[in-house]
């Protein structure tokens, strides 16, 4: 069956929806009007990550040769447009000799994965599945 | 800060968010949220203790 023009904007719109609740958490609630569901992640997620980068965690590389270090990246990732700006201002070395280092991981990188539910709930939501 | 070498403090804190970003999630009343996510909270810290203390003998 041949999808029809407007099967092809819902997708490319489901599709956008997506990448916008990824770069900014809560994005994809606020698009489609859950504003307090959205406003709580804009705010606790971005938190927890500046959190820890504070806690001098590390932005993992994606580092083909370990594996755990490649899905520690890909979870940090997870956090979107953040990510990025960390990274672009020299955040996120890493100081494994501070008492914190391995919290600031654990912050850094369930911020990512948190966030990722976060996107499936909003692809979830806009297919009117809750 | 002193507070942000806190094991305890950073516990709380990480449970603090966890809770609230799952309850938020799961749950679509205000109401809801609040009794999902305090449950979640103490759950969190309730283990965190519990565990700890069945850890403090070792090393044996």
């Amino acid at each position: 069956m041949r999808a029809t023009a407007a099967d092809e904007t819902q997708t490319g719109a489901l599709a956008l929806l997506v990448v916008a609740s990824w770069a900014i958490p809560g994005a994809g609630h606020l698009w489609l009007g859950r504003r307090n569901k959205g406003l709580v992640f804009l705010i606790a997620l971005p938190l927890m990550f500046a959190l820890g980068l504070a806690l001098r965690g590390r932005l993992f590389p994606f580092d083909l040769s370990d594996p755990l270090v490649c899905l520690a990246a890909l979870a940090d990732l997870g956090v979107g447009l953040t990510y990025f700006i960390a990274s672009g201002l020299g955040f996120g070395g890493g100081d494994v000799r501070a008492v914190t280092y391995e919290y600031g991981n654990a912050f850094l990188i369930v911020a990512g994965l948190l966030n990722v539910l976060v996107v499936i709930d909003a692809y979830d939501v806009a297919l009117g599945r809750k | 800060m002193a507070i942000l070498q806190s094991h305890l403090f950073l516990l709380v804190l990480f449970a603090f968010f966890v809770s609230l970003v799952f309850a938020v999630i799961a749950r679509e009343d205000a109401r809801e949220q609040l009794k999902l996510g305090g449950l979640m909270f103490a759950g969190f810290l309730a283990s965190a203790i519990v565990l700890s203390w069945l850890m403090y003998p070792f090393p044996l």
